[in-house]
């Protein structure tokens, strides 16, 4: 049986009472995990009501729906749609849904803080001999600005198309992240 | 990519050597990338997975070690040679199946494989025989950061690297070994064994990763953390559990011998006698009659075999390998007639076409 979510095989079987409703779902191994760590966060609301925090806990069915119409504006994905998908849409998400992930990644993985080897960046100096940040969150801005240009030429403002153009070339560049490779 | 001399060797995971090849048959590391300026697979457009593909594979060929790898575009590809390059386990099922640009590189000697749009933009994998998870992560470090080097990799101070699916953020590597072990499977103690291994969150999975099945009591032990510690010691989780399963496996056939030898000896022997005999036959039920013969050809209970005999006829008889060598497409039926015939002729004569 395929997942419900994607392609792959269903290997979870859930079987869900909601309000003498009977729902099945059959999911594959990571949508399992995204949906159950998503299940245990309610039921945590459920159970402690109202304290403040992050995703689940302590809000409102009201403040959820409001969390799942947050947009990513680099890619456009609703927290909605990652939830239903189980994948994000652009690395700008974890920047701009930090909070709302939180508890799900600390569910998932058991901490939050990243620990393991780091993008070297003495080796990859800009053209000009700056060192660039360590995390990419200039050149991501690169996926809202596509979209921009996009609009742009849409309106007719070929003069704001261009401008972005050139924009977007001077971060590729600076990261050395031309599409030709040179 | 020549698919033919591929098929004249039996691939990197079922050559049988390297330490304690009795019971594991491969160690591998995954690493999961995406690159900083583009959108994730699953929400990047057909335009985009073009440009990702191409970005990829462009920058690559810049490295030494992508100079030194075969590229592929999956694209292009038949199924059957999808199929097979997933028998090889040099691209997952889900790449394989996937549609849109997306493509491997492979070195000839089938340790690396590069997957460009997978689920993440880059999949690096590495992979030996036998127990060897040092020298696997030696080898797919110096990979990651050669490419690093030349591809802007999407990194966040506190997330680390950032994957489509958050169970892969942080250091996006997956750690698996692919253990062999009928005895703890004959003696019914697999459950317990794995039971203990989800309480230290480690993962099982079967032969062909997530979703697949355990065919021939072949298991992948693998961590299922990525974030907040590091590869080093997500590496020695694994580890550390594999010489306690190696001599919980090690002990379960001595106390099959030891009390059960005749039993033991007459399973051996039936399923060499099928394999043998066999007029059509399953891919699931050659896989699981093979893996008894391994086990017997170890336990000196069958003569005139060798281990590694039996590994290459793991990677043979499966559909896409079958099909390649007959080279012609097989329905099911078919191919477990032809399935028959190869095991009956490899057994007759020694190994026919060996290498």
């Amino acid at each position: 049986m395929q997942c419900q979510q994607c392609d792959k095989q269903a290997m979870f079987h859930i079987t869900e009472l909601e309000a003498g409703e009977v729902r099945e779902l059959h999911l594959c191994e990571d949508h399992a995990r995204v949906y159950l760590n998503q299940a245990e966060a309610d039921s945590q609301q459920e159970d402690s009501d109202t304290e403040g925090g992050p995703l689940g806990v302590g809000q409102t069915a009201k403040e959820l729906s409001e969390i799942d119409q947050l947009v990513c504006d680099m890619c456009g994905i609703t927290f909605f749609e990652f939830r239903n998908q189980g994948r994000l849409g652009c690395p700008n998400d974890y920047v701009q849904f930090e909070n709302e992930l939180e508890p799900l990644i600390a569910n998932i993985h058991g901490e939050v803080e990243h620990r393991g080897r780091r993008p070297n960046r003495q080796k990859q100096k800009t053209v000009g001999g700056e060192v660039l940040p360590e995390s990419t969150e200039e050149l991501t801005r690169v996926i809202g600005m596509r979209k921009d240009i996009r609009n742009a030429v849409e309106g007719e403002d070929y003069e704001r198309a261009g401008k972005l153009r050139d924009e977007i070339q001077k971060i590729l560049h600076k990261w050395h992240a031309e599409q030709s490779g040179n | 990519m020549k698919f033919e001399v591929l098929n004249t060797s039996v691939g990197e995971w079922l050559k049988g050597t390297g330490p304690e090849s009795d019971i594991v048959m491969s160690s591998r590391v995954r690493l999961a990338r995406n690159l900083a300026h583009y959108p994730f697979v699953s929400r990047a457009s057909e335009t985009e997975r073009s440009e990702i593909e191409d970005f990829l594979h462009s920058h690559l060929t810049k490295t030494s070690v992508g100079s030194r790898l075969e590229y592929t575009n999956l694209g292009g590809l038949e199924d059957l040679d999808r199929q097979f390059l997933v028998e090889r386990q040099l691209i997952s099922r889900e790449h394989a199946d996937a549609t849109g640009a997306r493509g491997v590189a492979i070195d000839p000697a089938e340790q690396i494989s590069l997957m460009i749009n997978e689920e993440d933009h880059l999949r690096i994998q590495c992979i030996h025989s036998g127990l060897d998870l040092e020298a696997v992560w030696e080898q797919i470090r110096g990979v990651d950061e050669e490419i690093e080097a030349v591809v802007p990799y999407a990194f966040h101070q506190r997330w680390g690297y950032l994957t489509a699916c958050p169970t892969n953020v942080g250091t996006g590597i997956r750690v698996s070994v692919m253990l062999h072990l009928p005895a703890l499977v004959i003696t019914r103690q697999i459950d317990k064994v794995f039971r203990s291994l989800h309480k230290i969150s480690l993962a099982v999975r079967g032969l062909y990763g997530e979703g697949s099945q355990a065919f021939g009591d072949f298991y992948q032990i693998s961590n299922q953390i990525t974030l907040g510690r590091t590869e080093g010691e997500l590496i020695a989780q694994v580890a550390d559990v594999v010489p306690v399963l190696i001599d919980y496996e090690r002990r379960a056939r001595e106390f099959l011998l030891q009390e059960t030898e005749q039993n033991v000896h007459d399973q051996v022997s039936r399923a060499f006698g099928i394999l043998r005999t066999a007029q059509t036959i399953s891919a699931e039920e050659t896989m699981q009659l093979l893996s008894r013969v391994r086990m017997g050809v170890l336990l000196g209970l069958v003569d005139d075999l060798h281990v590694s005999d039996v590994n290459k006829l793991l990677v043979r008889t499966q559909p896409a390998h079958l099909q390649k060598m007959k080279g012609v497409d097989l329905d099911t039926k078919d191919r477990n007639i032809e399935r028959a015939r190869f095991l009956r002729s490899y057994f007759e004569s020694g190994s026919p076409d060996d290498n």
